[in-house]
């Protein structure tokens, strides 16, 4: 069966909490941190992007996986912050990681989702048989407007998952996608921050399209949520990932695991992907996870993974998500802040 | 080999000379060398500049100080090596001069460096573009490694490279040439702006404009001339890795000890023999690893013998830097192996005034490039 | 434009791609055409390990003006296990913690860019370990 072979996250050290940048704006920090659940975020270095960023989780992935890169076929790298508006973020990763170049690789868009997209073409190459290994990474180092609500979400991080039919830690069971024209949130060419529609975001957006996916794959799997161990969602905020699943007929206790948004913010395309490298890093053979992702626009990627006897080999081969969430944090004020994220206007 | 003898020398001001290009500076060191040898004429000149295409846009420098200067169609040659372009362009001289081909050569240096380009990006290119400069480590940056070295090693002392700056600012007070006129306290250097750690705005020398020229002839001019005989009996040059990062050690500067043992096995000197030195102290730290390296001092020790007095004008065993250094004086990249030849020159013929050595009768010049990628030297004695 | 120069050193920059030297083992980083140690022209290529030690540093207060928005800059040194030594930036770092001796691993960053619309530039830098 085919399915996830290795996997691996990043984090970025940078924090700024969520307190620093309401107390800039004189907006009330407890309406954010209680409200949206939101205490602090990740912050790129001035060095690190979707590509570094991406190079990283994908090392890891590989580190687990023990593959020899060459055999992987293509490399495709979810993400709404790709560095470059023309010329492909995978190729400066598959020259890092020694992949190819007999390898496909494309960068994907399409806000949050690009990442859980990436991952669901890799394993649709590996299970049609087109190549052994395929890798699919959601990365982002998301920008939010100055003052606006997104500030305190927009974060930075990304994981990496490199699908095959042998040695498979979570095989693939179901996937379900349900996609509609839906303009919650967008960036216009040329524009440097995105824009939102408010609370159209939420019913019409986020909580339409997750329980869409997550309802069709809950009827195509015939398997009900109390069987599964974890569920992760798309987390834009704290709240609406509980909220959905709730819904959805899943418990806190289900979704905690790879619920890292209080403490690392919305990593956008690396959002639900993040979250589920967290899950895997403590899971155990037999359990089932349950996966829907969702990006502005609007879409959800579902999955449905079970865990195999192979994960506890690979668990311990690289650093687990949690670490890179709970250490070596370096916290900034809003000015770094500014800098770093290059808010600030500067001659050329 | 023929005796080869410096007879004449000039130099500009050095500083921030707004009002003068970089021809007009050339011109002016060049002119004040000739008037100055008393010759008619020369066969060919030599201009050392490390970046006249970054500092100023203009290149083929050669043909554009013979034109300005008066003396085409004399052979003019620019010789560059980075920061020891000055010493090289003395050397490229001494050498015609001794093999017979000429008979009267003048050597010069120039920099104009005040005029707008990114200096720190300029000066970078000496050293290895593509796995140095390509990281961001500028040239304070490489010789503050260089200083984190010797301190971590030897125990040298922040105090003891702010001794450097202090001893060097006392001697360029002195000197009406400098760029830099005035005394500092070893507090003011301990204080300054941090440039590059250990490294502080005093530990560096400055941007300069300036411009110098010596004059170098036969013995038979030099006789018909009735000039001092002032001979060049060393002229020595080395090379070692262009990346601080390939040395085996960071705490010697390998061109310098090959260039020092050549230079005074040629001169048939000790280092205890040599009356006065001008190094190349770009950064404090320089000076402290130079004087170790041509053997002043024991490794390690070099901090210790600026700190104890050992270096300075008054009642040093070796003076060094006399003029000032690149530190006071100014070092405008190209002219300073130049305007070390004149200071060693003018000490040695009694002309420097308020900075003479007693008795002095052998100097040193020691021009380095880079991170110390060249290094030149040159021994001077007068009859 | 630096596309080419840039390109030309990929091998290097983002896989520490090195020659040894047949005869005497030296190993070069970049690889080069005349081993500086015994002249041999015959090599191996090899690829380098990616952890190492900071031999010296320093934290750059001033830079060129392509890097002069990211100041305080820590570059220093490093001793890579072969026994390579490289010039390299050492990123997310609290630049007073630095010490000669740290053990430090290297990861790919943003190194420069070519101006506000030209290519970006990658390659090593350390961090701490």
């Amino acid at each position: 069966m085919v399915g996830i072979v290795g996997y691996g996250a990043y984090l970025p050290r940078y924090r700024i909490k969520a307190e620093v940048i309401a107390k800039q704006w004189g907006s009330d920090p407890v309406a954010i941190v209680r409200g949206l659940q939101l205490n602090e975020k990740t912050v790129p270095g001035m060095d690190e992007d979707t590509i570094t960023i991406s190079v990283e989780a994908a090392k890891n992935a590989v580190r687990r996986a023990q593959i020899n890169p060459q055999e992987i076929g293509a490399v495709y790298i979810g993400s709404e912050s790709h560095p470059y508006a023309v010329k492909p973020s995978g190729t400066i990763l598959i020259d890092a990681l020694g992949i190819g170049p007999d390898v496909h690789v494309a960068s994907y868009e399409f806000a949050c989702k690009a990442g859980s997209e990436a991952m669901f073409v890799a394993y649709s190459l590996v299970k049609a048989g087109e190549m052994k290994y395929a890798m699919g990474i959601g990365a982002d180092t998301s920008q939010g407007a100055p003052g606006d609500a997104l500030e305190y979400s927009a974060s930075a991080g990304g994981a990496a998952f490199i699908m095959g039919k042998e040695k498979v830690v979570a095989e693939i069971l179901f996937t379900h996608s349900y996609t509609s024209d839906t303009p919650d949130f967008w960036r216009r060419e040329g524009e440097y921050y995105p824009r939102h529609g408010g609370r159209f975001t939420g019913e019409p957006a986020y909580f339409r399209h997750i329980i869409g996916a997550g309802i069709a794959l809950l009827e195509k799997s015939k398997i009900s949520p109390k069987d599964f161990k974890y569920a992760v969602f798309h987390m834009p905020n704290g709240k609406f990932p509980m909220e959905v699943g709730k819904r959805l007929g899943f418990t806190k206790e289900q979704i905690e695991t790879g619920w890292l948004v209080p403490y690392m913010g919305n990593t956008y395309s690396g959002s639900s992907p993040t979250g589920l490298a967290a899950i895997l890093d403590v899971a155990k053979p037999g359990d089932l996870i349950f996966m829907v992702s969702f990006g502005s626009g609007a879409g959800s990627d579902g999955f449905i993974f079970r865990v195999t006897d192979e994960i506890t080999k690979v668990q311990d081969r690289a650093v687990k998500t949690r670490e890179l969430l709970d250490n070596n944090k370096i916290y900034l004020n809003y000015g770094e802040y500014a800098k770093f994220r290059r808010k600030i206007k500067l001659n050329e | 080999m023929r005796d080869v003898f410096v007879i004449g020398a000039g130099m500009t001001k050095f500083g921030e000379l707004w009002e003068k290009s970089i021809k007009d500076i050339f011109v002016e060191a060049g002119l004040k060398a000739i008037e100055d040898a008393g010759v008619g004429y020369i066969d060919s000149l030599y201009v050392g500049a490390m970046s006249s295409g970054l500092f100023v846009g203009q290149e083929h420098l050669g043909a554009v100080m013979a034109d300005y200067l008066g003396v085409n169609p004399v052979p003019a040659t620019r010789v560059e090596s980075a920061c020891a372009s000055g010493g090289v362009s003395f050397r490229q001289a001494y050498l015609e001069v001794a093999s017979g081909a000429s008979d009267i050569v003048l050597a010069g240096g120039v920099e104009k460096m005040t005029d707008g380009a990114d200096v720190t990006d300029a000066l970078a290119t000496a050293a290895d573009q593509e796995y140095e400069v390509y990281h961001g480590v500028t040239f304070p940056g490489l010789y503050a490694m260089i200083a984190k070295a010797h301190m971590h090693q030897y125990g040298t002392t922040r105090q003891q490279l702010a001794a450097v700056a202090v001893k060097n600012h006392r001697n360029g007070a002195k000197n009406p040439n400098a760029q830099f006129r005035f005394e500092v306290t070893l507090e003011q250097v301990l204080n300054s702006t941090r440039v590059a750690d250990p490294l502080g705005l005093l530990d560096c020398s400055p941007v300069s404009d300036g411009g110098a020229a010596v004059i170098l002839v036969s013995a038979e001019v030099a006789r018909n001339l009735k000039k001092p005989l002032i001979r060049v009996i060393a002229s020595s040059q080395a090379s070692d890795t262009i990346a601080l990062h390939s040395r085996p050690s960071f705490t010697t500067i390998g061109s310098v000890v090959k260039a020092a043992e050549k230079a005074y096995k040629m001169a048939g000197i000790k280092p205890t023999d040599v009356n006065l030195c001008e190094v190349h102290d770009c950064f404090t730290i320089a000076e402290i690893v130079v004087s170790e390296d041509l053997g002043f001092f024991e490794k390690g020790k070099g901090g210790e013998a600026v700190e104890k007095g050992l270096t300075a004008l008054e009642g040093g065993k070796m003076p060094i830097n006399t003029s000032g250094g690149l530190k006071s004086k100014g070092h405008p990249v190209g002219a300073t192996g130049i305007a070390q030849i004149i200071e060693v020159y003018e000490q040695l013929s009694g002309k420097a005034g308020a900075r003479q050595v007693k008795n002095a009768r052998i100097g040193m010049a020691q021009n380095m490039g880079g991170s110390g990628a060249s290094c030149v030297i040159h021994i001077l004695e007068v009859k | 434009m630096i596309t080419a120069r840039y390109h030309r050193e990929v091998p290097q920059r983002f896989r520490l791609e090195a020659n040894k030297c047949v005869s005497c083992g030296h190993i070069n980083f970049p690889p080069r055409l005349v081993c500086p140690k015994c002249k041999g022209q015959k090599f191996d290529n090899v690829v380098l390990k990616d952890e190492g030690k900071l031999l010296t540093y320093t934290i750059l207060r001033v830079a060129a003006d392509r890097f002069s928005k990211e100041t305080p800059i820590a570059v220093g040194i490093v001793e890579l296990e072969d026994g390579v030594k490289i010039t390299t930036q050492i990123a997310d770092v609290d630049v007073d913690t630095l010490q000669i001796g740290q053990k430090v691993k290297l990861v790919l960053r943003k190194i420069q860019e070519d101006g506000k619309a030209g290519i970006l530039c990658y390659g090593y830098k350390a961090v701490v370990i």
